[in-house]
C-alpha cells in the first residue's frame, strides 16, 4: 500500500503549516517525518489520514485519489501521542471497538472479535491486561494497546503522531526497538511523526526532515546524516559548532588563523561560508609552535559515560565551542579547566552562509 | 488517642478542620432536620399514617415527585444540548447566552412564577399559541412541570459543560479512524463519558424541583387533587397552625428525597467507577 502526496498546501490563517509538500511513501516502509515543533509534519501526517483538509493538492493511496474520502473510509490507523484511550471501556472493549462498529453485514460474530482482540493483545504482548481499564495501565503499555486498537481494523497504513512522546526515556527507547521488530514482523506501510531525531534515524527505513512547512530533504538515515542537503537538515540532526571563514582555492579557511579545512558543494571563491563541526569531530590539542588552530579556553570539563564533554571559548569570538573526546584522550591530554588549547574540526561540513 | 491521619498527613489541621465542618453541618442542617423530626414525634403513629396519607397528600407527592423527575429528565436532555452548543460552536453572542443559562439561579422565584404565569396562561405569548389546540398549560399540572423545567436547567448544563469542555477532540478523532460514525461515537464514546456528569446534574436538578416553592405556586393554579405540591400543603397546615402536620409532611419529603438521592449517588458511583482520570 503505497501513499503519494502531491502539491500538497495547508494554510491556518496567515501561517503555512503545509507549503506544496510532495512525498511518496512506498509500500512496506516505515517512514519517520522529522522536524522541529511548527514544520508542518504532524499536519502532513493528519492530512494523510484524513484528520485534516487541503486547501489544495492530492492524498493518493495506492494511485487512487483519496482526498476527498472521509477518515472514517480510508482505513488508516492512527496512534495519537497522548494515547486517546477510550476510558470508560476496558482494556478488551478499547480494541474491539473498531470490529464492533463495522456494519452490520460485515460485522464479524462475538466469538471472532474474541479471537481477534486476544490475538493483537498477544501481539503486543499485554493479553494479561484485557480486564483492565485503561487508567491502571502504565504509559508504555496504553500506547502499545492504543497500536493493538488501530491494528485491529487491519489498517492499510499505519500513522503514528510522536507515539513515544509521552513516555520517559527508558520507555521510549524499549518501545522504539519494538515498534521496529514489529513493523519487521507486520511490513505494514507506517508514517511516525517524531521531534527526536535519535529516534528517527534508529527506527525508520527512510526520514523526512521537514522545517517550516516544507519538506528538507527525503533519504535513510545514513543519507540524510553524512549527507545534510543545508545546514538546517546538518544542525537539526545534532549537535553542532559553527565557524564563519571563507572560501580559497577549494578549501574553506576558518577563524581569525585561517585553519583550512576542505570545502565542497557549490561555493566560488571568496564566499563567505558557514563550516559546521559536530563535537565528536573536534579535536583538541596542546598550542605547539608551528600548530595551526582555533585558539581557546578550557572554560568546564564534564564526564559523561564514556565521553568527556569539553566547554571551550575561542579568544576571538564569543560563541562557546563544544567538544566531546574520549576518555582515555582527555586523561593523556590531562586537561583542567582554564587551560589553553588549540581545537581543530577534523570533519566539518561546509554550507554559503 | 491519635489517629493514623493524623500522624501521616502533610497536611496540618485535620483534627480542628473535621471539628469545625462537623459542627458548621450540625448548625446549618443536622439539627433543624432533626427538630423536624422531633416534632414529629409529638403525633401518635395513627395521627402522623392518616396526616401523610390522606388523599388529597397523597396526590401532591404524585404531582410534585412525578413533575420533578420529568423536568429533571427534560433538563438532562435539553441541558445537554445547551451545554454541547456552548461548548463546540462559536457564533456571536455566545458569552451572553451562556450568561442566560445563570438567570434561573439569580431570578428571585416569585418573579419566575409570575414571569411564566403571565407569559403561559390562556391570553399570554405562549399560553396563547396553545390555546387553540385545547392545551392549557399555567394553572395545570403542566404549569408545574414548565416551572420546575426553568428552576432546574442551570444544574444540567453547569456540571456538564466542564466535563464537555475537558473532552480530548482525540477521542473523536480516534473512534472516525476506527471506522465510527458520527452516531456511533457519540453513543459509544461521547455520552458514556458524560454520564456520571449528567447524572448529576440530573440529581441536581431534580432535588431542587422537589423543594420548589416560590415560582410553582403562582403558575399552578393550586387545586387541590390536580395541581397541588406537597411545599404548598406544608405552609397551608402551617398557616393553620398545625404544626406537627405541617413536619410530618417534611419528614415524608425528607425521607423519599434522601433515598431518591441515595439511588441517584448509587447509580453516580456506579457509572464513574470505571472512568477515573486516563
Amino acid at each position: 500500500m503505497s501513499i503519494e502526496v502531491k502539491n500538497v498546501n495547508r494554510r491556518f490563517g496567515n501561517f503555512a503549516a503545509l507549503d506544496d509538500v510532495s512525498l511518496e511513501v512506498q509500500t512496506g516502509e516505515l517512514l519517520a517525518l522529522l522536524g522541529p515543533s511548527g514544520s508542518g509534519k504532524t499536519t502532513l501526517l493528519r492530512v494523510i489520514a484524513g484528520l485534516e483538509t487541503v486547501d489544495s493538492g492530492q492524498v493518493l493511496f495506492h494511485g487512487e485519489d483519496a482526498t476527498s474520502q472521509h477518515v472514517r473510509d480510508r482505513r488508516v490507523g492512527f496512534v495519537f501521542q497522548h494515547y486517546a484511550l477510550f476510558r470508560h471501556l476496558s482494556i478488551f472493549e478499547n480494541v474491539a471497538f473498531g470490529l464492533r462498529v463495522r456494519p452490520k453485514a460485515n460485522r464479524p460474530g462475538e466469538a471472532e472479535i474474541r479471537r481477534k482482540v486476544m490475538e493483537l493483545l498477544e501481539l503486543v504482548q499485554l493479553d494479561w491486561l484485557a480486564d483492565r481499564y485503561p487508567h491502571q495501565l502504565s504509559g508504555g503499555q496504553r500506547q502499545r494497546i492504543a497500536l493493538a486498537r488501530a491494528l485491529a481494523v487491519e489498517p492499510r497504513v499505519l500513522l503514528l503522531d510522536e507515539p513515544f512522546g509521552a513516555l520517559d526515556a527508558k520507555v521510549r527507547k524499549e518501545l522504539r526497538t519494538w515498534l521496529r521488530r514489529l513493523h519487521d514482523e507486520m511490513h505494514i506501510t507506517s508514517v511516525f511523526v517524531t521531534h527526536d531525531q535519535d529516534e528517527a534515524l534508529e527506527v525508520s527505513d527512510r526520514v523526512v526532515v521537514m522545517n517550516e512547512g516544507r519538506i528538507q530533504q527525503i533519504g535513510t538515515p545514513q543519507e540524510v546524516y553524512d549527507h545534510p542537503v543545508n545546514a538546517f537538515v546538518y544542525q537539526f540532526l545534532g549537535n553542532v559548532n559553527l565557524f564563519h571563514g571563507r572560501v580559497d582555492e577549494g578549501t574553506a579557511l576558518i577563524g581569525p588563523a585561517g585553519l583550512p579545512v576542505p570545502a565542497h558543494g557549490e561555493t566560488t571563491v571568496g564566499q563567505a561560508i558557514a563550516a559546521y563541526a559536530r563535537p565528536h569531530d573536534i579535536e583538541l590539542i596542546r598550542p605547539r609552535q608551528g600548530e595551526l588552530g582555533i585558539s581557546a579556553r578550557v572554560e568546564h570539563l564534564l564526564a559523561v559515560g564514556p565521553i568527556v564533554r569539553v566547554d571551550l571559548r575561542p579568544d576571538d569570538s564569543d560563541a562557546p565551542i563544544h567538544a566531546e573526546i574520549p576518555r582515555d584522550q582527555a586523561a593523556r591530554l590531562a586537561l583542567v579547566a582554564g587551560d589553553r588549547v588549540l581545537v581543530r574540526p577534523r570533519q566539518v561540513r561546509v554550507f554559503a552562509a | 488517642m491519635t489517629f493514623a491521619v493524623r500522624r501521616h498527613s502533610v497536611l496540618p489541621g485535620f483534627g480542628i478542620a473535621l471539628g469545625f465542618t462537623l459542627l458548621y453541618l450540625s448548625l446549618i442542617v443536622l439539627i433543624p432536620l432533626s427538630a423536624t423530626f422531633l416534632k414529629t414525634f409529638s403525633l401518635t403513629w395513627d395521627a402522623f399514617w392518616t396526616a401523610v396519607t390522606a388523599p388529597r397528600v397523597l396526590a401532591s407527592y404524585r404531582l410534585t415527585f412525578g413533575a420533578s423527575f420529568l423536568a429533571a429528565l427534560i433538563n438532562a436532555v435539553f441541558g445537554l444540548l445547551v451545554a454541547w452548543v456552548l461548548v463546540r460552536y462559536r457564533f456571536p453572542g455566545k458569552r451572553v447566552i451562556d450568561a442566560f443559562v445563570d438567570l434561573p439561579f439569580a431570578l428571585p422565584t416569585a418573579v419566575a412564577g409570575i414571569a411564566l404565569a403571565a407569559v403561559y396562561s390562556a391570553n399570554g405569548w405562549i399560553g396563547s399559541l396553545f390555546a387553540p389546540y385545547g392545551i392549557k398549560i399555567a394553572f395545570t399540572p403542566l404549569g408545574v412541570l414548565v416551572a420546575l423545567t426553568f428552576i432546574g436547567l442551570p444544574f444540567v448544563v453547569r456540571t456538564v459543560q466542564p466535563v464537555l469542555e475537558d473532552l480530548e477532540p482525540e477521542l473523536e478523532e480516534a473512534a472516525a479512524t476506527l471506522g465510527a460514525t458520527r452516531l456511533q461515537t457519540f453513543t459509544k464514546i461521547l455520552f458514556p463519558t458524560l454520564l456520571p456528569a449528567l447524572l448529576t446534574g440530573f440529581a441536581l436538578s431534580f432535588a431542587r424541583a422537589i423543594g420548589e416553592y416560590g415560582s410553582v405556586i403562582f403558575i399552578a393554579g393550586n387545586l387541590p387533587m390536580v395541581s397541588e405540591i406537597t411545599p404548598l400543603l406544608i405552609i397551608t397546615k402551617l398557616e393553620q397552625y398545625d404544626y406537627a402536620g405541617a413536619t410530618a409532611l417534611a419528614v415524608v419529603m425528607l425521607l423519599i428525597s434522601f433515598m431518591l438521592l441515595l439511588i441517584i449517588n448509587l447509580l453516580q458511583w456506579w457509572a464513574r467507577r470505571r472512568r477515573a482520570a486516563v
